[in-house]
């Protein structure tokens, strides 16, 4: 009789139904977390733990794998070890256990800068240019809007490589390639038709009634923009920025056909970890980690607004 | 509902308000706001296409700028036509095209609809599960292949624990017969998550009243599935599936960092050719006829998507 004293639906699941439902889902999560556990787990492993079998769940934790990322290494016979002085710092012991000694350290570093510089720089460029031209197209009567908007849309489907031939090219005429400024302006082309769609969308949404008034109170269309627009945007343009972020730091095509030393950002750089005989594994998992983990603090920001990104403002929730 | 609200907002306002204000013209400033977007597209993703073009009819080659370039007419594109390597590379992109999106409305659909039953902690593990899609694509190419590892690898090892088969017997990456399978794996473990939060919307777009409807009529549960929920999201899984369509059909990143292409050239997809005949080879005018072929392809085949999409839509 309890069920009747209730509001009841039909449409809301039964309990069983539920815990059904959290036991699937939850298993699949777990599963799906799996590599990303492995490869954190990894970056803290010995070289020959990370390639011991079985795998090893439980180790002894080292970060001898971070710091085979950020330092270089050469070779000494034991002798040449004896008369070194003792080791300044944690890292130089470590690596001193592997007959080896510090040389220098490693681009890691210099990638990881460089894939910041490039990711920051086409992101304010493309939130600069895209909230204004989104503005325009949202508040404007602006001839073939329809068609301007579907030909921004459209220069993502071209595959990276078709684009990269005469970039490739027109790059080395203007003495642009491997520089951060090239690679800024190319992830700020490729990042604008993300970041116009969106922002239209979140323009759209904001009554035209506050500019309005503010334009009858005698500010000028560009204070208006300025000083009501924007700042009822700037949820949208934060969360676009993000999104333009996260692609320019991702990117690899452009990245590994267009650079290759100066300007190289992390994505091309962290295959090519090399350690002694073979692929040095926990350095490589190091650095995945490090690159990777700020990328999930950011998804999880997101998270309310990450269909609309991936959709490019098409299904808004 | 916006759109219209905001439509209808414009037309209600007296054309004259914005001429009457100081400053610059309306149209001065929507030219301002939009000509360094057009500007900058046009510099960096037009002209290179016309550039693609153009070179598409000559015999460039970008390694040797200073040799004599010869029109060839229309040689490239019938080379490219008749050249079985080609056709082999298409035939690994569709290979990988069709399986990837048929797993990926699978799982994706499958698990909107248990997230869709509310129960607790939904969010936290919606979230859990979407991470892997926002990552690197050539950074995690590059981590599953130390997963792949024949003996000492966690994907192997866990084969080996459900099978009992020898984890040194079967290599995922180096065999011809697993290496097409492998990177299906990867790009659906990576992808699933982006098909599930479009099916979600979907399912939490049909209002509750149908199915109340639905159960005074005495529909059963898989009548109404089949009549309500899978009509009503079928147009947000038509779109993940051309979302999901364009990016792999330019699948470049994580394949080649998964297998470059091999063993020989079986998982050698699109772009993977591409980019040997351009970069490797140095064939630019031959690769820029190829790179014309993509994406008129690309073009065509997601035109007839959306007008079919469109349809599905109106009804």
């Amino acid at each position: 009789m309890s069920g009747l004293s209730s509001a009841w639906s039909v449409t809301e699941p039964s309990s069983r139904q539920k815990w059904i439902a959290g036991i699937l889902v939850i298993g699949y999560a777990l599963i799906t977390m799996m590599p990303l556990l492995w490869v954190f787990l990894t970056g803290f492993k010995t070289p020959p733990d990370s390639i011991s079998y079985p795998p090893k769940v439980i180790f002894e934790p080292s970060v001898e794998g971070y710091v085979n990322l950020f330092t270089t290494r050469t070779r000494v016979t034991p002798s040449q070890l004896d008369a070194l002085p003792p080791p300044a710092n944690f890292a130089e012991e470590i690596v001193r256990q592997r007959d080896m000694v510090i040389a220098g350290p490693s681009k890691f570093g210099e990638r990881f800068m460089n894939s910041v510089i490039i990711g920051f720089g086409s992101t304010f460029l493309s939130i600069v240019l895209g909230t204004m031209a989104a503005y325009a197209f949202s508040r404007f009567r602006i001839p073939f809007t329809d068609d301007l908007m579907f030909f921004i849309l459209s220069t993502r489907m071209m595959p990276p490589i078709a684009v990269a031939i005469p970039i490739f090219l027109m790059y080395r005429q203007l003495g642009l390639s491997d520089t951060h400024l090239g690679m800024i302006l190319l992830y700020t082309a490729v990042n604008i038709s993300l970041a116009v769609w969106l922002l239209k969308g979140f323009i759209d949404e904001i009554p035209r009634e506050y500019e309005e008034a503010a334009l009858i109170d005698g500010y000028t269309r560009f204070q208006a923009f300025y000083k009501v627009v924007l700042p009822q945007a700037a949820t949208g343009i934060a969360s676009t920025a993000i999104f333009c972020l996260i692609f320019a730091w991702n990117e690899y095509a452009f990245a590994v056909l267009l650079t290759s030393g100066n300007a190289q950002t992390a994505p091309p750089f962290i295959p090519t970890i090399i350690g002694v005989g073979g692929l040095d594994w926990p350095a490589v998992a190091a650095g995945a980690t490090i690159f990777l983990l700020p990328v999930m603090i950011f998804t999880i920001l997101l998270r309310k607004h990450l269909l609309r990104g991936i959709t490019f403002g098409a299904v808004r929730k | 509902m916006n759109d219209s609200v905001a439509t209808r907002a414009a037309q209600a306002t007296p054309p004259g308000v914005a001429r009457r204000v100081k400053g610059l013209s309306d149209r001065a400033i929507a030219w301002i706001f939009v000509g360094p977007t057009i500007f900058l597209l046009l510099a960096i993703n037009i002209f290179p296409l016309i550039w693609t073009i153009r070179l598409s009819f000559t015999n460039f080659r970008a390694n040797r700028p200073n040799r004599e370039v010869e029109w060839v007419g229309l040689r490239n594109y019938e080379r490219i036509l008749g050249d079985s390597d080609i056709w082999l590379s298409m035939q690994a992109t569709a290979h990988f095209l069709i399986w990837t999106i048929v797993l990926q409305v699978l799982i994706g659909f499958t698990l909107a609809w248990l997230i869709n039953k509310k129960f607790r902690g939904n969010d936290l593990w919606t979230t859990i599960i979407v991470l892997p899609m926002m990552l690197s694509p050539a950074v995690v190419g590059n981590f599953w292949t130390f997963l792949y590892q024949p003996q000492i690898g966690l994907f192997n090892y866990v084969i080996t624990w459900f099978t009992g088969a020898d984890p040194s017997s079967f290599e995922m990456l180096g065999s011809v017969n697993l290496a097409p399978w492998s990177i299906i794996i990867v790009d659906t473990w990576m992808w699933t998550p982006f098909v599930m939060l479009i099916c979600l919307a979907g399912l939490r777009s049909i209002p509750d009243y149908i199915y109340e409807a639905a159960e005074i009529d005495r529909a059963s549960k898989l009548r109404q599935f089949f009549t309500i929920t899978l009509p009503m999201v079928l147009p947000f899984l038509m779109l993940a599936v051309l979302f999901r369509g364009i990016e792999n059909f330019k699948m470049f990143d994580l394949v080649v960092q998964l297998t470059g292409g091999g063993p020989g050239s079986i998982t050698e997809l699109a772009s993977i050719n591409l980019k040997r005949e351009a970069f490797e080879k140095w064939r630019t005018g031959y690769s820029s006829a190829f790179a014309i072929i993509l994406f008129v392809t690309v073009f065509g085949l997601a035109s007839i998507y959306v007008k079919a999409l469109n349809k599905v839509k109106e009804r």
